[in-house]
């Protein structure tokens, strides 16, 4: 389907493919560049080698989801019905992650106060029953 | 404005979108429904994805993929991504090939849809190959399997023990990833000298893993503590190191390596094993329809083989769901 003529498209997916493949290469290279295997000692900030690498997914997403399974040529009603509801994942991400960064602080909490590293401040203001005198 | 109002409704009722024979997407039944499914699978992907993004987040530590998944066939070892790259490929290839039958079959060309579908089943079986030889790697060679993660990354730094338990040259820091290894028992008689087994265990020196694997086996006679390293009733030896700088431990402290995050086995193998089960569904619907396009039942149709378009979405998709298990396991 689409506008283009048979040789266009053929043309037009072959480009598509190349691009992909360039891309892919390209991320492998970066990862390993950024984390230091490429050249010794040479590393790039997790965050940037992270966020280069889910940007450029990102891109290949978008050019197999438009280009190969044509949903650039399909009608806008379509194209919303199916990648709308995507953006319901947007905050599941956001809510698992910080989700799981909390899951990892009380886990080291639990972990402190079971080897005695945590001291517990006493509460401000706070009666203080003794058991040795049975007394507040 | 009553007469436009009017002459719409007339319009609405004499032919509307919902009086069938009309398609409100442009797109056929089948088509559109493959499209919500295949957003119904991206949420079930999703789900699995984030869920190992929550956990990974939830661990003090997390074995680092570049040196987990290292191996290459034919012995060959220390080479991050260098195989998941080659999968990778693979896929993107057989991608290709399938738009290429699509695009073939909207001429009604049945010759180059039965030729690009052979190379797309090819190219999916040659998919599933490798991830055959990933699994075997990991379960048989490194044993890890869903409940034991023999990878683990340390959180501490410290200096590995010698056969003698004095402390040895061999230094780690925060960050650095190691590989519990297993004693065979066959290996016995191998009279292996403690040259070489400073690096010997440690993830970085695959490369030396045999020599290691029968130095254990020299080394270590069964379950127990040794003064390097305890082994447990199953075999695996778990390298004594002591402590230089730590937040949870005091410094001289003499520990061993424990295993690794217990759910990176199971997130590993059910979300890669749910993608390749994806990828071998679509092998054998791909076979299906390349036997209906071979016979000619798509040619009386006249469709412009809308079958092939629909497996094509399908196939696509897998390809898109390994753009994103490739991003978390393999480049994060």
């Amino acid at each position: 389907m689409g506008h283009h003529s048979y040789e266009d498209s053929v043309k037009l997916v072959t480009k598509t493919i190349l691009l992909l493949g360039a891309i892919t290469l390209f991320e492998v290279i970066f990862a390993l560049y950024g984390k230091g295997y490429i050249i010794e000692g040479q590393e790039l900030p997790l965050v940037v080698v992270g966020g280069v690498m889910i940007a450029l997914s990102l891109v290949k997403a978008y050019y197999v989801v438009y280009e190969f399974m044509h949903m650039k040529y399909e009608v806008p009603g379509l194209v919303k019905s199916v990648l709308l509801p995507t953006l319901l994942l947007v905050w599941a991400i956001v809510a698992f992650f910080w989700e799981g960064m909390d899951w990892k602080k009380r886990r080291s909490l639990i972990q402190d106060k079971n080897t005695g590293r945590y001291e517990a401040q006493a509460p401000q203001g706070h009666l203080m029953f003794d058991s040795e005198t049975k007394e507040l | 404005m009553a007469t436009d109002t009017l002459a719409h409704t007339d319009q609405h009722d004499s032919k509307s979108a919902w009086d069938g024979g009309e398609r409100p997407f442009k797109a056929s039944y089948g088509k559109l429904m493959m499209w919500y499914f295949l957003l119904s699978d991206a949420f079930t992907f999703s789900g699995f994805l984030i869920a190992y993004g929550a956990l990974r987040f939830s661990m003090p530590s997390w074995p680092i993929p570049d040196k987990v998944f290292s191996s290459l066939p034919f012995d060959i070892h220390n080479k991050p991504l260098y195989f998941v790259t080659f999968m990778t490929f693979v896929l993107l290839f057989s991608s290709f090939t399938m738009v290429r039958a699509v695009q073939e079959g909207q001429r009604e060309n049945k010759k180059g849809v039965v030729n690009w579908m052979i190379l797309t089943v090819i190219g999916g079986l040659a998919f599933l190959s490798c991830q055959a030889w990933e699994w075997n790697t990991l379960i048989a060679k490194e044993h890890a399997s869903v409940t034991t993660n023999p990878f683990g990354t340390h959180v501490d730094s410290g200096v590995y023990l010698d056969a003698k338990g004095n402390p040895s040259d061999e230094v780690f820091n925060p960050g650095d990833t190691y590989l519990i290894h297993k004693i065979t028992t066959h290996a016995h008689g191998a009279a292996h000298s403690d040259d070489h087994h400073g690096s010997g265990h440690s993830a970085d020196d695959h490369g030396k893993e045999d020599a290691a694997h029968s130095h254990g086996a020299a080394h270590y006679e069964g379950a127990g503590d040794y003064p390097d390293a305890y082994v447990d009733e199953r075999g695996f030896i778990h390298r004594k190191y002591k402590v230089l700088n730590s937040e949870t431990l005091d410094p001289g402290a003499v520990v061993h390596e424990p295993f690794g995050p217990k759910a990176f086995g199971a997130l590993f193998f059910f979300i890669t094993g749910f993608h390749g089960f994806h990828v071998l569904s679509g092998v054998i619907f791909l076979i299906i329809i390349l036997v209906n396009v071979a016979t000619g039942l798509y040619v009386e149709r006249k469709n412009g083989y809308e079958m092939v378009e629909k497996i094509g979405l399908y196939w696509h998709f897998v390809d898109l769901v390994w753009i994103f298990v490739f991003l978390v396991f393999y480049l994060l």
